[in-house]
């Protein structure tokens, strides 16, 4: 193997998924993160994800830009190809490689930074032209590498440990997605597991771009008194809009609740995305509810958390482009070099001029 | 007054917007068919319509196609700069000019023609607006008869325009008789004529971008992003009519090929770089401030060794500068482009034949050397319209460069992305997808070692640097050598690239006529190839014939041969205006004197 070697999980007890790989073949290098930092909870979560969902290694490519959050790819998914861009430009690569091939599944790890500060261009375009790709922002408010700094997601209010307070609207990279018909956005945090498996892999069967966005305490710059985004902080008013359940499209489960405590969503792939009424009933349909949901959050200090939004038809982009069904990326010189009759063709419209 | 037959320039002033597009391409054209090498240049403002633009078209039955200094026909249609316009036409030449245009008085030996244009125009056309537009092919007509131009090829190239539009064929068809009639009936006979020849046969007219975007297309490009910008968005433009037309299929509409207009060129050049490191022929084009732009990203792709085509048309700087005018002067900067140590491949094309033929070649460089590489045109080249010989269709296969697949890796018991094994300073790669354990690997811009894993260890990131060093060297074997002419007893020689070609070839004939005899060497591409050294070495002077300020060119090859570098001169033009022949003649002869006094 050309990459890092896993370290070794105690957990793993061999187990094997539908394809017959066990949770380690999804691992990746020891993480050089702060201990406890959020992102390598995140981490785990997609590899369990990644791993429950049967997806074969080989056929994923793993990009991020640049910020802690975009050296967790080296840490999950050793066998898959991944790309470390530059800062704030991964959707362009992202879009290159969907449309380069269109067999990959593309997973893309970013921070609230690299998103929403010097990428926020880049981030906006991507979810237009919705590139096929689950686009996970590992979002603590500050930048972790530079020691500190406030990014463009800090909350009005929010404390920096220099004691400098945020006074700026944060961009809120969900109902900005929203906003432009991105067809899957979600908020979770990185402490809850059990609400952010089932998130990411249904992302993850979803075939446009599907947002993620993780409130990931930064342990180490932003976990104090005063910070919005501090563990403490996030788990007091994390306010989930719904239980999630991932039911994949080779899985026949019925749930069984009783009516009109769930909804479910059937994704373009067959699989299904179950909800559970935990307070009112929140329709994930409705994009005007949703980023009234996420205003009203953010007026009453809550992380609103679930899928926020949701709309599987959207057509991703390679329709968009009418590709060929063969990757881009395989053609044979015959399909890519049009025959010498052509450039005929074109030498004798050139001789006369006729267009 | 001397007649000058097929040796004269037409310069043609209208206002931008007015459509006189296809008037003059009617007229060169003509010519054209008649057997006489042409060529037309644009030279156009910032402006979608209303401000001047002119277009000239050089008749020399040499072959001699770089702008010449001084024009000897002119057809002044815009109020705005006739007197201008008029004020520059020197002794001999012939000026045609609309009736109540503003005109100044000129010396006797400049014949002026005055043509009612407007009133010749309107009972052939009642619509005031497409009057406008009509009038332009009056002035074909009167040109036509005054030059001798032949009536019937003017209709076959109107035709061969127009043909699929009868209505307006037969407007036009009308207005350039009416032209011809009345140019026949009232003006005596013009000093410069058309005459017969056959030196176009089975040649082609065609721009350097149109070019360049065939060369893409038959060297299999798969993925072009861009974002729009002149002088090179008519590459990117051309390329995807030729793709839509030729890579489509008929009945399904299904494409072999992807273009993206990008946000911005960051984005243009971030695409190129995740399709090709996916396995896909991606390019971009652009120009000087789109490739301040891609600076960070062509770093990486040198760094991480992802392959990359990017098209430069250049345009004159700095900023923004004049962007519809020609130079070359983003040579030093591509050469360096990105901040730390960095070093890239250049391709120079000199004719719309080289746009061609590194269409294609520039992909198999970029994919075997696993680097960006830059193709630097320039508007002159690129927008403008040249003769050529008829392209040739490709000859070999295409080369993909090092890349295992899974057949392959099967046969490995490890896979080390930067591993230099074959002791060209180039390792293997990978695509995403291949189905075997040992494929995937880690792309980064940061510090790596051998297996692409993080490393900030000293030693490792000198190896890596000299290595991609090494890789420069194989890329010097690579790339295209130059083109020499050696003339022999010569000890004074010319270097030049890109689009000073033709203004060189010119000089060079004229500084023979005056005694001066001249060796040649036009550079096709950096690094410079071994040969570049021994021409050097085997005059005792080089003049180094450039279009920018500085003397980039000369620059680069005193940092390259600074033993050499006492023999350099520098030649210099950089007004925005395409190079011509004069110029380089003159600052030779001022140089020679200098030379002389010094002695």
């Amino acid at each position: 193997m050309t990459t890092e070697n896993a370290t070794p999980d105690p957990s793993a007890n061999g187990n094997k998924n539908r394809i017959g790989l066990t949770v380690a073949d999804y691992r990746g290098a020891k993480s050089t993160l702060c201990p406890g930092c959020g992102h390598d909870a995140i981490t785990g979560s997609i590899i369990q994800a990644a791993f429950e969902a049967g997806i074969e290694p080989h056929r994923v490519a793993k990009l991020s830009g640049i910020g802690c959050s975009s050296k967790t790819p080296a840490y999950f998914l050793s066998r898959s190809h991944g790309f470390n861009a530059v800062h704030g430009r991964m959707p362009s690569i992202a879009t290159g490689v969907s449309v380069a091939n269109r067999s990959l599944t593309l997973l893309g790890v970013s921070g609230d930074g690299d998103t929403a500060s010097i990428g926020l261009g880049q981030f906006l375009h991507l979810v237009r032209r919705n590139v096929p790709l689950l686009y996970i922002v590992e979002n603590n408010g500050v930048y972790g590498l530079t020691k500190g700094q406030f990014s463009a997601t800090a909350d009005v209010g929010s404390k920096a440990k220099s004691g400098r307070v945020n006074e700026l609207m944060p961009i809120d990279v969900c109902a900005l997605a929203i906003e432009l018909g991105c067809g899957f956005v979600a908020r979770s945090f990185s402490g809850d597991p059990k609400q952010l498996r089932p998130i990411l892999k249904a992302a993850l069967s979803h075939r446009g771009t599907a947002v993620v966005d993780v409130i990931s305490p930064c342990v180490t710059f932003n976990n104090h008194e005063g910070s919005t985004k501090s563990y403490l902080n996030v788990k007091e008013h994390d306010a989930p809009l719904h239980d999630i359940f991932f039911i994949p499209r080779y899985e026949n489960i019925e749930v069984d609740y009783a009516p009109g405590e769930t909804r479910e969503v059937t994704l373009h792939d067959g699989s299904r995305i179950t909800l559970k009424k935990l307070g009112e009933d929140y329709d994930p349909g409705d994009a005007l509810r949703a980023l009234s949901t996420i205003h009203h959050g953010r007026q009453e200090d809550k992380f609103v958390t679930g899928l926020l939004y949701v709309d599987p038809e959207k057509e991703p982009f390679e329709q968009d482009l009418k590709l060929v069904e063969t990757p881009l990326a395989s053609l044979p010189l015959e399909q890519v070099r049009p025959p010498v009759e052509v450039l005929e063709e074109v030498m004798a419209s050139l001789m006369t001029g006729k267009s | 007054m001397k007649a000058s037959n097929n040796d004269f320039s037409i310069h043609v002033a209208t206002v931008n917007g007015s459509g006189s597009q296809t008037a003059n391409t009617t007229l060169m054209r003509s010519i054209f068919q008649m057997g006489v090498p042409v060529s037309g240049k644009n030279l156009f403002p910032s402006n979608i319509a209303g401000l001047p633009t002119w277009f000239t078209i050089r008749v020399n039955e040499s072959g001699y196609v770089a702008r010449k200094r001084r024009n000897d026909v002119l057809v002044a249609m815009n109020p705005e700069t006739s007197v201008a316009d008029i004020s520059a036409m020197g002794s001999g030449s012939i000026v045609v000019v609309s009736e109540g245009v503003p005109a100044p008085k000129i010396p006797e030996d400049r014949t002026v023609y005055k043509v009612p244009f407007d009133k010749l125009v309107q009972p052939l056309v009642p619509d005031a607006k497409l009057r406008k537009l009509v009038v332009n092919m009056v002035y074909v007509g009167v040109v036509s008869h005054l030059l001798g131009i032949d009536f019937e090829e003017v209709d076959r190239s109107l035709t061969a325009q127009l043909g699929r539009k009868p209505k307006a064929l037969d407007m036009n068809r009308a207005a350039v008789k009416v032209g011809a009639e009345y140019a026949a009936q009232n003006l005596k006979p013009a000093p410069f004529r058309v005459e017969r020849r056959s030196q176009t046969e089975g040649k082609i007219l065609i721009e350097g971008n149109q070019a360049a975007a065939l060369g893409a297309m038959f060297g299999g490009v798969t993925f072009l992003s861009w974002y729009p910008i002149t002088p090179s968005s008519s590459l990117a433009e051309s390329l995807q009519a030729y793709l839509d037309r030729y890579r489509r299929d008929p009945k399904t509409g299904e494409a072999t090929f992807a273009v993206v207009q990008a946000e911005d060129e960051i984005a243009a050049i971030g695409m190129v770089l995740g399709a090709s490191w996916t396995g896909a022929r991606a390019m971009t084009t652009t120009s000087g401030p789109g490739l301040s732009l891609m600076t960070e990203f062509t770093g990486f792709a040198y760094y991480a060794e992802v392959p990359a085509v990017i098209w430069d048309i250049q345009r004159v700087g700095p900023s923004t500068g004049l962007p519809t005018r020609t130079s070359q002067a983003d040579l030093l900067s591509v050469a360096f482009l990105s901040h730390g140590d960095t070093k890239h491949v250049i391709l120079l094309p000199a004719t719309v034949e080289d746009c061609y033929t590194f269409g294609m070649n520039a992909f198999d460089l970029a994919e075997r050397l696993q680097a960006p590489v830059f193709v630097l045109s320039d508007l002159d080249i690129g927008m403008n319209v040249w003769m050529s010989e008829p392209f040739r269709y490709p000859d070999k296969p295409w080369d993909r460069g090092k890349v295992l697949g899974q057949k392959e890796l099967a046969k490995l018991s490890k896979f080390e992305r930067y591993r230099d094994l074959d002791g060209d300073g180039i390792p293997y790669r990978t695509l995403p997808g291949t189905d075997h354990p040992l494929a995937g690997y880690f792309t980064r811009g940061s510090g790596h070692d051998e297996r692409a894993f993080y490393t900030e260890d000293p030693e490792t990131y000198k190896r890596v640097m000299d290595r991609l060093a090494a890789k420069y060297e194989t890329a010097r074997t690579l790339v295209p050598p130059p083109v020499i002419e050696r003339t022999k007893g010569a000890e004074i020689g010319i270097l030049g690239f890109g689009s000073s070609h033709w203004a060189i070839v010119e000089a060079r004939d004229q500084l023979a006529g005056e005694g001066l005899s001249t060796s040649y060497l036009l550079l096709k591409a950096l690094p410079f190839t071994k040969d570049v050294k021994s021409f050097l070495e085997s005059m005792k002077l080089v003049y180094v014939v450039e279009q920018n300020r500085d003397a980039q060119m000369k620059a680069l090859l005193t940092m390259e041969y600074p033993e050499l570098a006492t023999k350099l001169r520098s030649i210099l033009h950089y007004d925005g205006l395409p190079i011509d022949a004069q110029s380089v003649v003159d600052q030779v002869k001022e140089r020679e004197r200098e030379e002389v006094l010094s002695r």
